[in-house]
């Protein structure tokens, strides 16, 4: 079991860092292959024979039964090989009551009569071309019967519930502290659903070899779905052969997967022949997974001089019926503020919507946008700087736990950021400064995500010619697994980044949990790490053990690993010689990573400020960011191309909703307004600026022997309150209903 | 149909399904998985190939329609072995994460500097009588009929700076 | 999709002949939106007739001193045209305001005309669409329609027009030329090209089945400053929720209702010596408000005035 004090007290090749490797700004591993357009993804996989191709057919009704299903057609239409409703699906595994991210279970497709959400998938038809499948999908006639249905959230408060399992948290005596406050804020702040937008809708190629089920689809947790699929499709765990090597986005919504994988198995088994099924754009908007929208109250106690006494966000939201999925918006308020008296709690409402689930920073994007927000209107009752006033309520431990932190570098953030950033050049009375048409404002506000680890698995090979193979069920969703795990390897063996494979995307590898929570790194990485640690222990032991060897019985532990080389003070040999001595068909160790038993001791987060400048034409109401930086504490960086990538990818995710994205319902069909890319809009070129991220300095030792933290999800947190609040200080208007677009900022400033 | 286009200098006969876009023919026909389907529809850019020089979305059009064509798609800029300069220029300034819009960009930048190089106006010209010069805005507003949900954007405005003097 | 034939038609006379002959056929020209209805199982022709390569792609000098542009003429063309650029800058302003690079590139002049609406309820063909399926109701009506129609909309139908292009073309007095199927020519304003939906939103133009746009026709370039201006929720690469083109003394508004919209009585008004703010009051006197769609008269009523400012300055300028 690993503990946070061996973390801090033993070095190890990564924090030695002696080649320089670890934080460089490396290109992608697998950047080749992408910018030329040859890194397979799930649906340009080359199957073993020509594939047949399924498409599948979505419900128009959110809740209900399906009466009646006419296929004549659609069999009888040119090159069809299969129709498939719940009528004449295969037998699958049971679906669970209910389900989770980290537990395997069946994941049934075509299961039965019931519609429990539009865009449920009801059918599929699978011909020899593309085109055939889509002209049959569209002649299959389903007839259902609608029941009752409860789709809309704001109307639907009175059915909200405790979230199974949790309570909420009061420190002190809220009620009391923020009633004898004598400045306060109480306000709401809706933040809208939304929707991953993956540029890679979700697919599967699957081909079967006897009872052997390889597929390759696109999803961000690899054991997760390997087991499940076997699960469905009621096969032994191992009969299943699932990669995912390339994913064209995740951000949450391939952390599941959906029926592409299903009905891809099922079909190619039934067919004897390789089978793709993809996700139309239009089908990812109901048949995937969604961001939930979430109404917050938040309250604000203050003391004239700024000192905060009591804070309370209170959140409602929404997941599907057979769900449990809680958007947590009010959770990241219990570390960030000091203030005596606290009360943080969730209400969940279940309706007839498709699923809810995770995306990019579940809780802190959305919850942020509120209190950031409130901070910001707090700072201007009171007169002050905002970033003063979030110095001020600066904790020294926890908050709420009374826990140390780990390490927590906010104020340096805020301060390294006002200064990069000329926040002393503001003008804090808004609507003063032109430009053109445009009103420019400026605003800020604090980020913070929380980090976590996750048990994984890895393992390193070392072959004759000295190349370090690294291998792991883990992927890279963009995220840059493959070029840190590189790193790692090349740091830790001693070898140059060119000498190092790297090897994910596949259920046979050792497992790890896949990427998600921004526990990608930290969690793959760490494990690689001690596998890394495990083969230099094999290496060593047989250098000193091999009389041929110039290391022959020296001190094992003394043995250093730089340049492809062993060495023991001025005895080496190259690494790939002893290894085609010793082990010609190569040397492989194993390592893994557990959650320290202790780690729970310390209040461990990552932790940013954002600031942003923005245009707001006061004639229509548009708003364009012209410049955003983010200044960042997240730990020892592994690499600095790929981490700021990830950050400023975050903080235009800010920028989005703040300003466009936003899925409406249509409570007569349950449905939502924006299927496709030109109805949800998010940012494209144009809508960003100067965009920077500056990471500080930083190792945190309690987080993993690496003391690194994740960086995915850090970007967004706070930045789109950072984009409403310079809307504020450019025009006067608070808009607190998500997006910001033009039609409320018209009506806020008219 | 038979229908014969000239992909990456190779022409290529081909018998199509008159439902078959360009997009598919390229991608399931001739293997060529280049080029990427993020929306099928117009709305995202990854399907970018270039036509006789010229951008366009290949989800919109069908392979019919391209009898006689030159297509270049991404697999015709440049290989793993012999990047071209824009390709080695998004991988220098990490212009993409998941990597899927990618190909779309690339080929999006590439006739996107010949528009400019050819004079053509943008909704960031200011003055339509007078040569463009490619500032950040301008680049900016030429390749947004590319998105990136990874949101590379000012990633990708450096790569194409970084190449654009040598290119256009 | 489904299955249909096609043709590649090699001159204009043989296309609207094609279209005569063969029942639910359609023209193809850029593609970009027809085939994106067809996937979407909106359209189903079951004939194409391709016209993009019809020799009607230039763009020439009229006698008059106006230009004639080939129904053809890509988007791009057009736009970077150097004699649009300094005669008809709004038509330029306008071109690029809409779509993206890759679709100006292969959307066509009298495909951009002919575009159809973006309306949700329209696209999605599980709801109730007048325009899709006539009789099966309006969802829009009471739905979610921020970007639906102010002016002249009906019971059966609040969708809008989506072109930007066509807007500088209804300020710039623009003429269309056919060719009917029975190989007449003819030319009209722009302005009666397009229908407001009335009890048959499903007829969106005035044009008789198989006739085909050759060319639009712009008169010289009328006296006065010219501006285009678009309003929407991101900088690019989106539908406007408003635009308005001035030319002179014309207005014409994009996004507001079934057609390209003259704002006539603006433009008595404004002629009649009130100001911009003033016009445009009068304008939206007929505005209608169907829940959501309301911000938009409020919208106009700022952009209007602001678009015609510009128009006078540039005019101020020449």
């Amino acid at each position: 079991m690993s503990s946070v004090s061996d973390w801090e007290s033993t070095s190890n090749p990564v924090k030695e860092n002696r080649a320089g490797i670890i934080g460089k700004a490396v290109d992608r591993y697998e950047g080749p292959l992408k910018v030329t357009g040859t890194a397979p993804y799930a649906y340009e996989v080359e199957p073993p024979s020509p594939p047949a191709y399924g498409v599948m057919l979505s419900a128009p009704i959110a809740r209900g039964r399906i009466t009646a299903i006419d296929t004549a057609a659609a069999e009888a239409s040119p090159g069809v090989l299969l129709v498939w409703t719940h009528r004449n699906s295969p037998a699958q595994g049971p679906r669970p009551e209910r389900y989770d991210f980290f537990t395997p279970s069946p994941r049934p497709a075509l299961e039965s009569d019931r519609v429990y959400f539009f865009g449920q998938q009801v059918a599929v038809v699978v011909a020899d071309t593309l085109e055939n499948a889509q002209a049959a999908a569209a002649l299959v006639q389903v007839t259902y019967e609608d029941d009752a249905k409860t789709v809309d959230f704001h109307s639907s408060y009175a059915e909200a519930v405790q979230p199974p399992g949790e309570s909420d948290v009061e420190i002190g005596d809220f009620e009391a502290g923020f009633a004898a406050a004598p400045v306060k804020i109480d306000d709401v702040w809706r933040t809208p659903l939304q929707n991953h937008c993956q540029m890679e809708p979700c697919a599967t190629t699957a081909w079967w070899d006897g009872d052997q089920c390889t597929v390759h689809t696109s999803v961000q947790m690899v054991r997760f779905a390997q087991n499940s699929l076997a699960e469905t499709l009621m096969v032994p765990h191992k009969n299943v052969h699932l990669l995912t090597r390339y994913v064209g986005g995740g951000f949450g919504g391939k952390g599941s997967f959906y029926e592409d994988l299903v009905l891809a198995a099922l079909a190619a088994r039934e067919l004897g022949r390789p089978v793709k099924v993809a996700f139309s754009r239009q089908q990812m908007m109901h048949g995937t997974v969604h961001r939930p929208a979430t109404e917050q109250r938040v309250r604000l106690g203050a003391m004239p001089d700024g000192r905060l006494t009591a804070m309370s966000i209170m959140t409602v939201t929404h997941c599907d019926r057979r769900g449990n999925f809680t958007e947590h918006a009010s959770n990241f308020a219990r570390s960030l503020y000091a203030a005596p008296n606290r009360l943080t709690g969730h209400r969940l409402v279940r309706l007839d919507l498709p699923v809810a689930s995770a995306m990019r920073a579940p809780g802190e994007a959305s919850g942020t946008l509120g209190l950031e927000v409130a901070m910001d209107e707090l700072a201007v009752k009171l007169g002050m700087d905002p970033v003063e006033l979030r110095i001020l309520n600066e904790p020294e431990v926890d908050p709420e736990t009374g826990k140390p932190f780990s390490i927590r570098q906010l104020v340096r953030c805020l301060r390294e950021g006002a200064q990069l950033f000329g926040w002393d050049k503001r003008n804090p009375t808004p609507g003063q400064v032109r430009d053109g048409r445009w009103l420019v404002g400026v605003g800020m506000a604090a980020a913070i995500r929380g980090n976590f680890l996750l048990p994984a698995k890895a393992s390193f090979t070392v072959d004759a010619q000295g190349v370090i193979t690294v291998k792991q069920g883990m992927t890279d969703i963009g995220t840059g697994t493959y070029t840190v795990l590189a790193q790692i390897a090349a740091e830790t063996l001693g070898v140059p980044l060119g000498d190092v494979r790297v090897e994910i995307g596949d259920s046979e590898l050792p497992p790890a949990p896949g990427s998600g929570g921004q526990f990608g790194a930290a969690t793959a990485g760490s494990a690689a790490l001690d596998a890394g640690m495990n083969l230099r222990q094999a290496i060593a032991d047989i250098a000193v053990a091999d009389p041929a060897s110039p290391l022959f019985g020296g001190p094992a532990e003394q043995i250093t690993f730089q340049d492809g080389v062993i060495a023991i003070a001025n005895r080496s040999e190259r690494l790939s010689e002893l290894i085609r001595r010793n082990r010609p068909e190569g040397l492989t160790a194993d390592g893994e990573i557990h959650p320290a038993a202790d780690s729970s001791k310390w209040s461990q987060h990552t932790y940013g400020a954002h600031y942003v400048e923005v245009g707001v034409d006061p004639v229509t109401g548009e708003v364009r960011t012209r410049r955003m930086l983010g200044v960042f504490a997240a730990g020892r960086i592994l690499n600095w191309k790929t981490a700021r990538s990830q950050l400023t990818g975050g903080m235009i995710w800010g920028v989005g909703s703040a300003l466009t994205e936003g899925n409406a319902v249509d409570p007569r069909y349950g449905s939502l307004i924006n299927q496709d890319l030109a109805g949800y809009l998010v940012p494209v070129q144009a809508d960003i600026g100067e965009v920077e991220a500056i990471m500080l300095d930083e190792v945190d030792d309690k987080a993993n022997p690496m003391g690194i933290k994740g960086v995915g999800e850090l970007g967004i947190s706070g930045a789109g309150a950072a984009v409403a609040n310079a809307i504020f200080n450019a025009c006067g208007a608070r808009v607190r209903d998500y997006p910001i677009t033009p039609d409320k900022l018209l009506a806020a400033l008219s | 149909m038979k229908t014969t286009i000239t992909v990456n200098g190779e022409a290529r006969e081909l018998d199509v399904d008159p439902r078959t876009t360009l997009l598919d023919a390229l991608r399931e026909t001739l293997g060529l998985t280049g080029t990427k389907k993020g929306c099928d529809h117009g709305q995202c850019g990854a399907c970018t190939v270039l036509v006789n020089g010229v951008r366009i979305n290949s989800c919109l059009s069908l392979a019919v329609m391209h009898d006689g064509d030159a297509v270049t798609t991404i697999e015709g800029v440049g290989t793993v072995g012999k990047l071209s300069a824009i390709q080695q220029a998004f991988l220098t300034e990490d212009a993409f994460q998941c990597g899927y819009c990618t190909p779309g960009q690339i080929c999006s930048a590439l006739g996107m500097l010949q528009e400019v190089a050819d004079n053509w106006p943008s909704q960031e010209t200011g003055d339509l009588t007078a040569q463009i010069r490619l500032t950040d805005d301008e680049l900016r507003e030429r390749m947004s009929g590319n998105i990136c949900r990874c949101s590379a954007y000012p990633q990708i405005v450096a790569a194409i700076k970084s190449v654009a003097g040598e290119l256009a | 999709m489904r299955p249909f034939t096609y043709e590649r038609a090699t001159d204009a006379a043989g296309a609207v002949k094609a279209a005569a002959a063969t029942p639910n056929a359609k023209f193809l020209a850029g593609g970009t939106n027809l085939l994106d209805l067809m996937k979407l199982e909106i359209e189903h022709p079951a004939h194409l007739i391709d016209v993009g390569r019809l020799p009607m792609a230039q763009v020439e000098d009229t006698p008059d001193g106006g230009l004639r542009i080939g129904a053809m003429a890509t988007n791009s063309h057009v736009a970077a045209d150097a004699r649009v650029r300094s005669r008809y800058p709004v038509l330029t302003q306008a071109i690029v305001a809409g779509g993206s690079g890759q679709l100006r590139n292969k959307a066509t002049t009298g495909g951009n005309l002919l575009q159809r609406t973006r309306c949700a309820y329209f696209y999605d063909t599980t709801k109730p669409c007048n325009k899709r399926q006539p009789g099966s109701g309006c969802g829009a009506l009471e739905g979610l329609n921020r970007n639906s129609a102010i002016f002249g909309a009906s019971h059966a139908c609040i969708a809008t027009h989506p072109s930007d292009m066509a807007v500088a073309l209804a300020a710039l007095d623009a003429r269309i030329e056919t060719l009917s199927p029975s190989g007449e020519a003819r030319a009209f304003p722009i302005i009666e090209l397009h229908r407001l939906p009335g009890e048959t939103p499903d007829v969106e133009t005035h044009l008789i089945p198989g006739e085909l746009i050759t060319a639009v026709v712009l008169p010289p370039p009328p006296k006065g400053g010219q501006a285009y201006r678009k309003v929407r929720d991101r900088a690019s690469y989106s539908a406007g929720l408003a635009s308005v083109a001035v030319v002179g003394g014309a207005v014409a508004l994009g996004a507001v209702a079934h057609k390209p919209w003259r704002a006539v009585e603006a433009e008595s008004a404004l002629a009649a010596g009130a100001s911009p703010a003033e016009a445009i009051a009068a304008e939206l006197k007929a505005a209608s408000d169907n829940g959501r769609n309301g911000f938009k008269i409020n919208l106009v009523s700022r952009l209007v005035p602001a678009a015609v400012e510009e128009a006078r300055q540039q005019g101020r300028g020449e």
